[in-house]
């Protein structure tokens, strides 16, 4: 399992948009992958679940992947979240 | 008459019969069903049929308004395929044995219920969203067409509200106008109602019931104003208003989507100027292959204290995404001459045309000039974005602007913050970089002329001075000869040339431009399609030999 806490830096939050490209993203994975935000855990494969987090601007969240493909996954979400959020 | 005022969405003029549009009353009654997987199918299929429809309007919005703001139709097609939101119908639909409308109905109220709830006013808005999608599968269930909003005739829509899917599949040319008592000026349905290009007003107290329903009405999205019942003079006033109106647009919508080719194959690139991201929607509207000029200055007038980095990173990054991969040529700041910033506090000039203005400025204000290409650049990495530097007089000044350029490019990769590869480039507005253009080519991307100060530089004419009026000739061989020497210089030394001044969007002149083999041209929005127009119908190599002929 593999885990990193990152920080939103975009002045929306998780907004649409990239939360639709991150639920692209995770699902490229066959990895359990989960955000998680004040004790809230939920699958970054759902669209609906990652959204209603309803994370903003400084808001620290955890992403946790567990699976085969984890370390792909580890780089690929982090980057993405560097680059976009 | 009853008249009624709202906010202006878009402006033009609409007659018509009025309709009241009631969104589809959904009745959904809770049914107890036998066979639960039938009913599973059928939610299935309608859920495929939905977001089919979703994946049409997305490439139709895609098309029409631009990436940025397609991607809504994108993001309801994940809604639908979200696991959660399945579960919970399917699971209703098993457990309860429910009919699918019921299962859907109720999952949708849950999930908006969810994000209604929250306290961020974005997300408050995205509860539009899953209601929205909830009643496509709904209607599709019910085995309506489609939700799409179908008249015998074209009429004035009047509604409470529209949902952006809504909005973008009425039958347009059924639709002569929209007018909606809620709804935001920055909602998805008044962005994509401004470019699809009908009249529209939101925020209109009109009451949506048979003291208008079916009545004559007027919309002019120019006053913001909608007469029901107009009287008859009125309405012939109007009328004429609009007829003119008409003649033009007519032009532009056979000229939509058509390539920017001559008779005899030769290409040009047709952007717009714009001075602000309220102008987009024009852009967009009138089929701009790019932008090649927007005047960055805007940002800085609007304002009373230098804006931030991120301020204008926000506003660059709005611009290239809406674009999506369509080059946008950003111009530095151009402030001073006619141009004044209070902040700035520049001194007072007798002759501010040759003074301390644009890449003057950014030289000798180094941080002012840094904050704006940290911006630039960091824009760059989410589309095509061009950077343009403006007023320059020698090869010295281009290789200083690029060694900032470079440090700043340096300065953003060491903190790791993604930027992309923007093309750089020069204005040229001053005699003196028509005559060394030569060696300004070797140094720079592309060209862009700016001929309304280069026709003020050489003529020697202040064009504030309208005592001189009688001697500004814009035609002047002087110019044109400029002109064509500075797109010879690009095309010897491999780059392209362009041409964003007044002069560009002149309709006598771009034979002339074909001919020395102008590589873009960048015009306000509503001038493309007549230039298109006129490219369309030009032979180069025909006008080349009857300009020799004459000679």
């Amino acid at each position: 399992m593999r885990e990193f806490q990152y920080v939103i830096k975009d002045a929306e939050g998780i907004h649409a948009r990239p939360a639709g490209e991150l639920i692209k993203l995770a699902k490229t994975f066959s990895s359990n992958i989960s955000m998680c935000k004040d004790g809230t855990s939920v699958s970054c494969k759902k669209i609906l679940a990652v959204m209603g987090l309803g994370v903003k601007q400084g808001q620290e969240i955890t992403i946790t992947m567990e699976g085969e493909d984890e370390d792909a996954a580890y780089e690929a979400i982090s980057r993405f979240l560097e680059e976009n959020l | 008459m009853q008249e009624w005022e709202g906010k202006k969405v878009f402006g033009g003029i609409a007659i018509g019969k009025i309709y009241v549009y009631q969104k589809g009353q959904q009745q959904v009654r809770r049914m107890t069903i036998q066979d639960p997987d039938a009913e599973l199918a059928r939610y299935q299929a309608a859920k495929e049929a939905a977001v089919a429809q979703l994946q049409e309007l997305y490439e139709k919005a895609l098309q029409e308004v631009g990436q940025a703001n397609a991607a809504i139709f994108e993001i309801h097609q994940m809604m639908l395929e979200d696991e959660d939101y399945q579960e919970s119908v399917e699971h209703m639909i098993c457990t309860q044995q429910v009919n699918a409308e019921y299962a859907v109905a109720v999952t949708g109220d849950h999930f908006s219920q969810l994000f209604a709830n929250m306290e961020d006013e974005y997300m408050r808005g995205r509860a539009a969203d899953v209601k929205d999608i909830s009643e496509r599968v709904l209607t599709v269930l019910q085995g309506q067409s489609g939700g799409s909003v179908q008249f015998s005739e074209p009429v004035i829509l009047v509604a409470d509200d529209l949902a952006p899917s809504e909005t973008v599949q009425l039958e347009k040319d059924k639709v002569l106008s929209f007018v909606t008592v809620h709804g935001s000026l920055n909602s998805h349905t008044a962005i994509l109602a401004r470019t699809m290009g009908i009249p529209a007003l939101i925020g209109c107290p009109v009451p949506l019931d048979a003291t208008v329903d079916g009545k004559m009405g007027v919309v002019d999205g120019n006053t913001g104003k909608l007469y029901v019942d107009p009287e008859p003079a009125f309405l012939e006033q109007m009328k004429q208003k609009q007829l003119e109106e008409q003649e033009k647009k007519q032009l532009l919508q056979a000229l939509k989507g058509k390539d920017n080719v001559t008779l005899d194959g030769q290409h040009i690139l047709l952007y717009a100027n714009i001075g602000n991201t309220k102008d987009l929607a024009a852009v967009l509207q009138n089929d701009a292959g790019g932008i090649g000029l927007f005047r960055s200055e805007f940002i800085y007038l609007e304002r009373d204290h230098y804006p931030t980095e991120e301020e204008q990173f926000q506003i660059y990054r709005t611009v290239a995404e809406t674009m999506g991969g369509k080059r946008v040529i950003i111009r530095t700041l151009d402030i001073g001459a006619d141009k004044q910033c209070d902040y700035f506090e520049l001194e007072k000039e007798d002759n501010p045309a040759l003074g301390y203005r644009a890449i003057r400025i950014c030289l000798t204000r180094p941080e002012v000039f840094k904050t704006q290409l940290r911006a630039l650049f960091r824009a760059s990495a989410y589309g095509k974005v061009a950077i343009m530097y403006p007023m320059i007089t020698s090869v010295q000044e281009v290789r200083q602007i690029r060694q900032i350029a470079e440090e700043v490019k340096q300065e953003l990769q060491e903190q790791g913050i993604r930027i992309g590869e923007p093309e750089q480039g020069i204005m040229i507005e001053t005699p003196a970089a028509v005559i060394i253009s030569d060696l300004l080519a070797k140094e720079v991307d592309f060209f862009s002329i700016g001929t309304n100060d280069l026709t003020q530089y050489t003529l020697a004419i202040d064009r504030q001075n309208s005592m001189l009026d009688a001697f500004y000739d814009t035609h002047h061989p002087a110019v044109l000869r400029m002109i064509r020497m500075v797109v010879e210089q690009a095309h010897a030394a491999g780059i392209w040339a362009g041409i964003c001044g007044e002069l560009g969007a002149d309709p006598a002149l771009t034979k002339t431009f074909l001919e020395m083999g102008v590589d873009e041209l960048s015009v306000s929005p509503g001038n493309i399609l007549p230039i298109r127009k006129i490219v369309r119908e030009t032979d180069v190599a025909a006008y080349r030999q009857e300009m020799q002929e004459r000679t």
